[in-house]
Formats: C-alpha cells, sequence, structure tokens
C-alpha cells in the first residue's frame, strides 16, 4: 500500500483555461495499492479537476498533441512520460502550445 | 527542432521512443532537460545558450537591420512574441562585440472588440502587458484595432524601399559604428527608463462606442471562422504597418515561430494562397517596400519557446483570440494547427521540412517582386496572381460563379451583366463610362474590373478584380462589403479609375504590355 502522494500542478499556455483559469494546484492523490503514474494521473485530473472539454487536454490515455508536460523542470520524454512513478512534492506543469503567437 | 539539415530519413522513426541519454549532449556533464529533438537533449544552461545563440545567429546571417535603425517588435502578448522581445533585451544587454546594434520598440494591437471583449477585460489584458513592456525600458505603442477604421488610403501603397544597400554597405556601417561607439547605446536599457518621454503612449486610449461596434459589424458581416481569421490578419498587418511608418521604424519583427509558419503555409496551401507563400513565411517580407516584415522566430519551435519561456521565466499574457476553445474543426486554420501539432509530436522533423518548402520556392518568385501597388492584392499586398489571360481555368470559375450568384448581397442585375462577358454592354445603364473606348475592351475589363462601377459613387466597387485568388475567397464568405473600413473602399476606388484611365487609353499605347 503506497501513502498518498501530495504534488503541485500547473496549467499554462491557455491550459489554464479549461481548468476555471486557476494555473496552479497543489493536490494530494490518495493512497493506493500501486504507486501513482503519469497515466493515472491524467486520469485522476480528468475525474476532479478538468472543467470542461476534456478533448482538448487529453487523447487517449495522453495528453493531446501540442501540450507539453515537464516533470521536475525537465521534459518528461526525459521521466518516461506515461509510466513515470510521481514522488512526493514533484511538481508536473502542462503547457499548451496550441495557438500561441 | 527547426535546423537545417537535409538528412530526414534517420530522424523519421518516432520521437516517442525514449531513446535519449539522460546527460546533455553539449556539455556531458549536466543533466538533460529539454529533448530538442530525437537524441538531441539538453541541460538547462546548454539550453539557454543554444536558444540566445539562435536569435543572433538568425540575425547576423540575414545582416538586414543597420545600426541605430529603429526596429519595431509586434508582441501580442503570446509565448513567441513574448520570447522574441526577451532575446532582444537579452541581445541588447551583451558584450560590445555580440550586442545587438539597433533601437526597439514595441507594439501591441488590442484585438479584444473584434471578440467582443468587455472594456474592462480589455483594460486589465493591457494593464498586464503594459507592466512587461515597462520592464523593458523600450518605447512602446498601444493600438486598439478600432483605429484601423481610420487609417489613410496610403498604407495600401507600397513606400520606396530605404535600406536597400549592398552587403559591403552593411559592413561599413557596422565598422564605423564600432569605431564611434555611438552615445545613444552607451547607457544600457535600463537606465533609459529615467526618460519617461520615450514611453508617452502608455495605456489603452479612448476607444468610442461606435468604433467598437462599427468593427464588430465588419468581423460579423464574415461568416466562417477561416475567413474572420484571415481578415483579422490582413486589418491587424494594416495597422502594424501604419504604426510602423507613423512612428519612423524601418523593420517590422513579427513572433512567428517555426510550428506557426508551417501551419500558416499548410493553411495557405488549402486557402489557395499557393503564389503568396514565400512572402508569407520567409524571413523577410518586402512587400510594402519602405517597410520590411521580419520574422526571426522561424527557427523555433513551439516546444522550444514554449520551455524557454517557463525555465527563465518570460513573461507572457494569455490572451483569448476566435479560436479559443474551439475544436480541431473549427476552421481550417485549426484543423490546420491540429495536424501539424500531431506532426510535431509524432515526426518532429516533418514540421521544418513544410516550412523550409518555402525558402525553395523563394528564388523562383523574387524575379517578379517588383510590381508597383497596383499590381498588388488590395487586402494582404502581395503580387496578384489573378492577372491572367480570359480564357484560363480560373476565370471560368469566376463566371460560372458569378453565374450562380445572382442573388448575393450587392450584386444587381445591371452588375451582373456588366460581368458576363456573353453579355452586350449596351443594355446596361452604367454603359456610358465606357464610351471613349472600344465596346470590345469594355467587355474585357468588366471580365475582371467592372469598370463602370465607379460613376455611381454610392456603389461599392468591385473588390474582387483587385484581390489575390485566397482574398477573393475572403471577401465571397462575407454578406456585404459595405462594412470594409474606408480606406480599402477608396483605395480600391483609385486603383479602377486608374485601370479603367489605362484601358481607355490603351489604344493610343504601343503594342507590348496589352492589360
Ligand atoms: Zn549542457
Ligand atoms: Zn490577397
Amino acid at each position: 500500500m503506497a501513502a498518498p502522494v501530495s504534488i503541485q500542478l500547473e496549467f499554462g499556455g491557455g491550459a489554464e483555461l479549461l481548468f476555471d483559469g486557476v494555473k496552479k494546484h497543489h493536490v494530494t492523490l490518495p493512497s493506493q495499492s500501486e504507486p501513482w503514474d503519469v497515466k493515472q494521473l491524467l486520469v485522476w485530473i480528468q475525474r476532479n479537476l478538468l472543467k470542461e472539454r476534456p478533448e482538448l487536454f487529453v487523447q487517449g490515455d495522453s495528453v493531446r498533441p501540442g501540450i507539453l508536460v515537464l516533470i521536475n523542470d525537465a521534459d518528461w520524454e526525459l521521466m518516461g512520460e506515461l509510466d513515470y512513478q510521481l514522488q512526493d512534492q514533484d511538481n508536473v506543469v502542462f503547457i499548451s502550445t496550441l495557438h500561441g503567437g | 527542432m527547426c535546423q537545417v539539415d537535409e538528412v530526414y530519413s534517420d530522424h523519421l522513426e518516432r520521437a516517442a521512443v525514449p531513446s535519449v541519454s539522460k546527460k546533455c549532449l553539449k556539455c556531458k556533464e549536466a543533466a538533460a532537460a529539454v529533448v530538442i529533438r530525437a537524441g538531441h537533449s539538453y541541460c538547462r544552461g546548454c539550453f539557454r545558450e543554444y536558444f540566445i545563440h539562435k536569435f543572433r545567429a538568425m540575425l547576423g546571417k540575414n545582416r538586414i537591420i543597420f545600426p541605430a535603425e529603429k526596429v519595431l517588435l509586434a508582441v501580442s502578448g503570446g509565448p513567441s512574441s513574448c520570447s522574441m522581445l526577451s532575446l532582444v533585451q537579452e541581445g541588447l544587454s551583451q558584450s560590445a562585440h555580440k550586442k545587438l546594434r539597433f533601437l526597439p520598440g514595441i507594439v501591441y494591437i488590442d484585438e479584444g472588440g473584434a471578440i467582443s471583449q468587455s472594456m474592462e477585460e480589455r483594460q486589465r489584458i493591457v494593464a498586464e502587458l503594459q507592466a512587461v513592456f515597462k520592464g523593458t525600458g523600450f518605447p512602446f505603442h498601444i493600438v486598439p484595432l478600432e483605429q484601423v477604421l481610420d487609417l489613410p488610403s496610403s498604407v495600401l501603397v507600397t513606400g520606396p524601399p530605404t535600406s536597400d544597400q549592398p552587403a559591403s554597405a552593411y559592413k561599413a556601417a557596422v565598422d564605423h559604428f564600432i569605431q564611434n561607439n555611438s552615445s545613444i547605446f552607451s547607457a544600457p536599457p535600463d537606465q533609459e527608463e529615467t526618460s519617461p518621454p520615450s514611453q508617452k503612449e502608455t495605456s489603452l486610449p479612448d476607444i468610442q462606442e461606435s468604433r467598437v461596434h462599427l468593427l464588430q459589424q465588419l468581423i460579423g458581416s464574415v461568416k466562417t471562422l477561416t475567413a474572420k481569421a484571415d481578415l483579422l490578419n490582413i486589418l491587424r498587418q494594416h495597422l502594424l504597418v501604419h504604426t510602423a511608418r507613423a512612428e519612423g521604424y524601418s523593420k517590422l519583427m513579427l513572433g512567428d515561430s517555426c510550428t506557426r509558419l508551417a501551419v500558416k503555409l499548410l493553411t495557405s496551401v488549402s486557402l489557395g494562397r499557393g503564389a503568396q507563400l514565400p512572402q508569407d513565411t520567409g524571413f523577410s517580407d518586402p512587400r510594402y517596400g519602405d517597410i520590411t516584415l521580419m520574422r526571426p522566430m522561424r527557427d523555433y519551435s513551439s516546444k522550444e519557446i514554449a520551455f524557454y519561456n517557463h525555465m527563465f521565466k518570460v513573461p507572457s499574457v494569455f490572451i483569448p483570440s476566435l479560436e479559443t476553445k474551439t475544436t480541431d474543426k473549427a476552421s481550417i486554420q485549426r484543423l490546420t494547427e491540429g495536424f501539424v501539432t500531431k506532426l510535431q509530436a509524432d515526426f518532429p522533423h516533418t514540421v521544418s521540412a513544410i516550412y523550409r518548402t518555402s525558402e525553395k520556392l523563394q528564388t523562383a518568385f523574387r524575379s517578379s517582386s517588383t510590381a508597383d501597388s497596383s499590381g498588388r492584392c488590395l487586402f494582404c499586398m502581395c503580387i496578384l496572381d489573378t492577372a491572367v489571360e480570359s480564357a484560363s481555368a480560373f476565370n471560368m470559375t469566376l463566371i460560372s460563379e458569378q453565374l450562380s450568384q445572382t442573388k448575393a448581397a450587392g450584386n444587381t442585375k445591371a452588375e451582373l451583366q456588366q460581368q458576363s462577358p456573353a453579355e452586350p454592354e449596351s443594355s446596361a445603364p452604367a454603359g456610358q463610362c465606357c464610351s471613349s473606348g472600344g465596346g470590345e475592351d469594355c467587355g474585357r475589363a468588366a471580365g475582371g474590373g467592372g469598370c463602370c462601377s465607379t460613376d455611381k459613387a454610392t456603389e461599392t466597387p468591385n473588390l474582387r478584380s483587385l484581390l489575390c485568388y485566397s482574398c477573393q475567397l475572403t471577401i465571397k464568405d462575407m454578406s456585404s462589403v459595405d462594412h470594409l473600413p474606408l480606406y480599402i473602399l477608396s483605395e480600391a476606388q483609385r486603383r479602377q479609375r486608374r485601370s479603367q484611365m489605362r484601358e481607355e487609353i490603351s489604344e493610343f499605347l504601343l503594342d507590348g504590355e496589352d492589360d
């Protein structure tokens, strides 16, 4: 049984509009038998935070193309993407690059 | 991601494969933080250096900004243009030999009126941007889009190029500049903050309710989102060019990123803007003559920009647009954006391949870039691609469209008759203006010109003949052209009178140039 995980989520580049315009969220993921990974986090965000239009944030079981993810200030591509196991106090950032100019 | 190397084949495997080493490719010491492209990841420090160097290299390579030249940065508040602003700041703070040597200013076009934002909302966004602009110490201009309604027709006239000087002149100017180390530059930009007159227009000027209403009527007269976005682009560009001219700038820097340009390029193709590709997406764009448009961010992907802005706290302001929160299929622009973004995620190299295609078209195009304003599109100022012979497929499309649109707004019966070459013009009451020319000539001009429409003062000029193919599509989407700003309508009349006059005297001219 893994302990609950407290993390900070940040949304930017317009992605925050899907979350009531709030950029930073401190959340606690409840304890569960498996450790939390990013794939599960996306499901949790959809169920608990996302206010509207899920298709503008997720696609399949990943983020929609054009949304960049940083885990602790590094490209998630370097961290294993969906398989990355979240640690307590991690910082996960989602930045939409859609329609920036 | 947008680097120039010709080898695509080995990069075409999916980028998602985490085949990246965790150390920085450049210094091989620090932990990697950003994946530039498959197998290329940099640490924070090296990424910053790479990002900054690319900007200076881009400007250095192209050598079109002379020392002490005034350069206007078009900042929309979005990530790419804000990144451009911070790169210019960075460049000005460098030590002497690496330093950028031009005089920057900032322009922000507030488009809130076009998307029915409340005045409070517009003021809030402007205040947020003001804080960013003030921090740079550069002079800035905040211009509401409503001002486009009061532009002079001269915006649509190309000016004589100002800096058409050879490369040797550039070298000499730089050397001269370094030797004299001009006193304007001896003070770093943050000390210039003590001179408030350089930042005079600090808040959103008063906008009359009636102007907002007129602008909304204009945008509202366009039916589809695709054409709305197109029209907005055109109006914004006119206002930017006008501001540059009015404030004495000779270069206008736009913040289009590589990803954005790839979207623009593919959109352009789908909208029929084939002929304008090189100018729409190239590094420098001479279509206005005296004001050169530049796109120094065209080598940056939107990913690089987003990472840089996030890591180095470059402030940007999210500004809702026509297309905010619309679905992928809401407009051709959005559809293409969705496609390119997916490409970028899956096959990063193809995106740079797309926009680099435009470079290959450039040389062939340049030869014909000398047309004066009457040979240019009334909207986008590109060289007209519609001047083709009357029997072309293009003309046939036009004629059949006109015949099937008898009920379109503004198309009176008389107008229809003169537009159809099969109909003898004698039956049209407007025939009198053609009396000096031959009847045949009139019929031919009407196919693309409607030479008779200008003598009735109230009548809207036949704009289509003055537009490139893609701007014709935009206007086709408008329920009425009456809402177009006056400067466009009066310039249209002027051009039509001119071509009418040319038509009338054509038989006295020697052969060769057949209109
Ligand atoms: Zn490094
Ligand atoms: Zn055009």
